[in-house]
């Protein structure tokens, strides 16, 4: 309806349309940020990242950043779930290619008020009306399927759509009843979320699925202020000259998280590892397994991109606030913040 | 505010107006505000319009379902932000949080800008702050009067002209390190700020026709983006402010003065940005701003779902969309008379043909239970003196809320911890008896009776009640919350739990029982942000008025 009233403006002085998101490299301090999803970018098995912090503090930069950042996919052409192999194509697709070809790490953005309809997949209304055939249209969660899907302010998404995701990331499957259709296809995808929390809480099932979290500030100190500003603008006015240099580092961070991944089966875990995994959990007093599974994990990517051939302890501690801080029970009067909690607890147990 | 300044402003904004990100304008709908609006038309982009109330589909574009069922194929509409914009907001102070949200991600990467018209009447209304943080500039119509306006003019060649040059501006090298250090300095937090500064310098020199900035548009730019973002005055602010910067010295300690011998250009530009807006509006926008802080931290989920009935209203036309439910009985009535005359026009035979503006949607109106939670101080020291009085003014307050159907909950606490004697009911019966069989003796847990209140508090919320605190107590917290008999851990305690109750924005009301006024009681009162009452020189009536204030009607 607005296509008609939207009139012809000259325009303007255009800053170039198309361009790379600002640089993962290029992001200044927020140094725990940065280690997490590299981390999630070695394992994805480790679960989602998790990013709490004020506003204008770089969040929504470093997720899009990483989305240009991750090394490209193998998956077969035309096919809505990203598979890897022809015969992993899911049924309802009908998929008759058989190219295998390259494309980005999918990173899908969940919008705010998102339908339901539109996270799962619903029937196909223009093949409905169209040709009278009942087919699926394949929705947010199919396109995440084996990348990272993104929910900007996640502690305002309406609760039945938490509920939906919480379901399938701990599946790892999508399955659709509704509408006469019956249908399930894979939806392994990594969570990232970021948000404010001023403007409301998360809910502790939906905070207990992350792998990791990580609060982040404005940089207190001056220095690291005026770097963040220059860079930029940088990036806003000279994006030419600005770019070739971090897209070295870049590609040089890539390369690291790819032998990364080559080396973590290698790694050896030592028993005594599993024991201060275990003794740092119950004394924090955390809810469930599911911390020590992921500081465990955490640790052995934290090694892998450390190029250490044995987990060690040094990993552990590096890796134990962003790995256990949302998992302890909310103490209201606790004004530090639960992540001071861990790193005390870190030196009391593991000295 | 300076009409010159505001003309300015909105130069600025024609000049580039993705760069600066949009204008918060505060404003009552008028002439005056609509002399501003009218120089919106300057901007070289399409203005679009938008209210609170939009959907996505209105939003973002999606299939446009009446035309796609009236036609028999798929129809797709285009979104507003479709493509890049001037948006104006009308109405902005009533923002819910997801639609902020998407505004101001699509600031963030679509090159639109956003003019938020923001008629905030009540303190702590306002614009969302996701919003506040990204708008460049900001503008105050407040005491305006139209003679002292004039028509602005928007020179449109002159606008082209700086808009072509804009490109080639330049900061001078140390520019945007003097920004950001002026920004620290003021207590901005956000980098965002820095940012549209430099983009506001920019677009001066543009407009003065130079390709180089100067002091002077440097010093202007801070003045029109920083002025309203900064923390007033140290000695304004609250005590329990979040510390402040470590550059904050502040030019009031002379020895830091002394030892600055020559001037710093940021010192030059804080005291722009302070100048520009008088200290109480910068007081009142602050206010505003914890005060949304605090209330918005229930989010929206949990208050929504959480309410336990919706009263039907009348259903009305409407289009279906994602949150709307059809309303099928009063959509078959409205298309029921038209039935044979469609079946003519259309040649169908068909039972039934239903046209777009049949459809009838439902509505529901939601509000939301409150719960009052009573902490009624029992120990010895109240018990034998007062505690009989305090127990009349509960029941004086069980009065009112009867008369308003609030849930009522009481927590008491004695001896050496507190106890939740009638979790959140409605039956005042219950209430009443378990009151007049509440015992009395023992040490003062203030603390851990502020806990357990604020605990329920939250469960409360959780469930989609609004709770509000009443604590009736003598004050003279003597066991801390661990059960020691230790004053100053329990006052510490005591403390720490007003500042958390103020942290979670319940409302509260502090009524001290004791004989005579407590000064400790109400800077305590102070720190949680709450009303206090001296309980011998209240009346009902008094008692009451305050409740009601505290309920916010």
């Amino acid at each position: 309806m607005q296509a008609e009233t939207a009139p012809n403006i000259h325009a303007l002085p255009k800053r170039t349309p198309s361009r790379q998101p600002f640089p993962f490299s290029a992001i200044v301090a927020q140094e725990a940020m940065k280690q997490a999803m590299v981390l999630t970018a070695i394992d994805p098995g480790i679960g989602g990242v998790l990013v709490f912090g004020d506003r204008g503090t770089g969040k929504s930069t470093a997720v899009r950043a990483l989305a240009a950042l991750l090394p490209e996919i193998e998956a077969v052409e035309g096919c809505p779930v990203n598979s890897a192999r022809p015969d992993q194509c899911p049924d309802w697709a009908q998929i008759t290619a058989t190219q295998v070809i390259r494309k980005p790490t999918p990173v899908v953005d969940l919008p705010l008020g998102v339908t339901e309809d539109r996270v799962v997949g619903a029937l196909d209304i223009e093949r409905a009306l169209t040709r009278g055939e009942k087919a699926f249209e394949p929705g947010l969660l199919a396109r995440a399927n084996r990348g990272y899907l993104y929910i900007d302010e996640v502690n305002l998404l309406e609760d039945h759509i938490v509920d939906l995701l919480l379901d399938v990331a701990q599946s790892g499957e999508n399955v659709v009843e509704r509408e006469g259709l019956s249908i399930r296809h894979a939806a392994r995808f990594v969570l990232v979320g970021s948000g404010n929390p001023e403007e409301g809480e998360l809910r502790p099932q939906l905070l207990d699925r992350f792998g990791l979290s990580v609060e982040v500030t404005s940089p207190r100190d001056v220095e690291t202020r005026v770097q963040v500003i220059l860079r930029r603008d940088a990036y806003e006015t000279g994006y030419d000259a600005f770019m070739p240099d971090w897209q070295a580092a870049d590609g040089a961070l890539r390369d690291r998280i790819l032998a990364a991944r080559v080396a973590l089966p290698q790694l050896t875990t030592p028993n005594t590892l599993l024991h201060d995994c275990a003794s740092l959990c119950i004394a924090l007093g955390s809810d469930g397994l599911r911390g020590e599974l992921t500081l465990l994990r955490a640790a052995r990517a934290q090694a892998a991109f450390d190029r250490a051939q044995t987990v060690t302890r040094a990993h552990l501690k590096a890796v134990a606030v962003m790995a256990l801080s949302h998992r302890l029970r909310r103490d209201p009067l606790d004004e530090a913040g639960s992540g001071v909690r861990v790193a005390r607890m870190v030196d009391e147990v593991l000295p | 505010m300076d009409w010159d300044r505001i003309t300015l402003a909105l130069q600025l904004l024609a000049i580039d107006p993705e760069g600066l990100k949009g204008l918060w304008l505060r404003a009552r709908s008028g002439a005056v505000r609509d002399r501003v609006t009218a120089a919106l038309t300057a901007l070289p982009l399409p203005v679009v319009r938008l209210h609170p109330g939009l959907a996505d589909d209105a939003l973002y574009g999606g299939l446009d379902l009446p035309a796609t069922l009236a036609t028999g194929r798929p129809v797709t509409s285009r979104g507003l932000l479709s493509q890049p914009a001037a948006l104006v907001l009308t109405m902005a102070e009533r923002v819910p949080p997801g639609l902020s949200a998407r505004l101001a991600h699509a600031l963030d990467t679509r090159g639109h800008c956003l003019i938020a018209l923001d008629e905030a009447a009540e303190e702590g209304e306002g614009l969302p702050l996701a919003l506040t943080d990204r708008l460049g500039l900001f503008v105050d119509l407040d005491g305006i009067a139209w003679s002292d306006t004039a028509e602005i003019s928007m020179d449109h060649k002159a606008l082209a002209e700086a808009r072509a040059l804009f490109p080639a501006v330049t900061l001078p090298p140390d520019a945007a390190s003097a920004l950001t250090r002026a920004a620290a300095e003021l207590g901005i937090a956000s980098l965002r700020a820095p940012l549209l500064a430099m983009a506001a310098a920019r677009a001066l020199a543009a407009w003065a026709r130079r390709t180089t900035v100067t002091d002077d548009d440097l010093r202007q730019a801070a003045e029109l983006i920083y002025g309203h973002r900064a923390l007033p005055l140290p000695e304004a602010t609250p005590q329990d402010q979040p510390e402040p910067p470590p550059p904050d010295a502040g030019d009031d300690s002379p020895q830091d003065s002394a030892d600055q011998s020559q001037p710093f250009p940021e010192d030059m530009l804080v005291e722009a940005a302070r100048a520009a807006l008088p200290a109480d509006l910068l007081a009142q926008l602050t206010a505003g701003r914890a005060a949304r802080t605090a209330k918005g931290a229930s989010g929206t989920g949990a208050a929504r779902s959480g309410n336990r009935r919706g009263r039907p209203l009348p259903s009305r036309p409407g289009r279906l969309g994602s949150a709307a439910r059809i309303d099928l009985v009063a959509t078959l009535r409205a298309a029921a008379p038209w039935q044979p005359l469609r079946r003519r026009a259309a040649q169908s035979a068909a039972v039934l043909l239903v046209r777009a503006a049949d459809i009838r949607v439902k509505r529901f109106v939601e509000t939301s239970d409150r719960v009052l939670i009573f902490a009624v101080d029992a120990s010895g020291s109240s018990a034998f003196a007062r505690l009989a009085e305090a127990k009349g003014a509960v029941e004086l307050l069980l009065a009112a809320a009867y008369a308003r159907r609030d849930h009522v909950a009481l927590v008491s606490f004695r001896g050496t911890g507190a106890e939740l004697i009638l979790p959140p009911t409605r039956s005042l019966v219950q209430t009443k008896r378990r009151l007049a069989g509440l015992p009395g003796g023992g040490g003062t847990p203030l603390a851990a009776g502020m806990q357990l209140a604020m605990a329920t508090a939250a469960q409360a919320r959780a469930r989609g009640l609004t709770p509000t605190i009443a604590l009736l107590t003598d004050g003279r917290g003597n066991i801390a919350l661990d059960g020691s008999a230790n004053r100053a851990q329990a006052e510490a305690d005591a403390q720490r739990l007003a500042r958390a109750i103020r942290a979670t924005g319940f409302p509260a009301v502090v009524i001290d029982t004791a004989n005579r006024p407590q000064p400790s009681l109400s800077e305590m009162a102070r720190q949680m942000d709450a009303p206090y009452l001296a309980l011998p020189r209240a009346d009902a009536r008094r008692l009451s008025g305050v409740l009601s204030a505290a309920l916010g009607e």
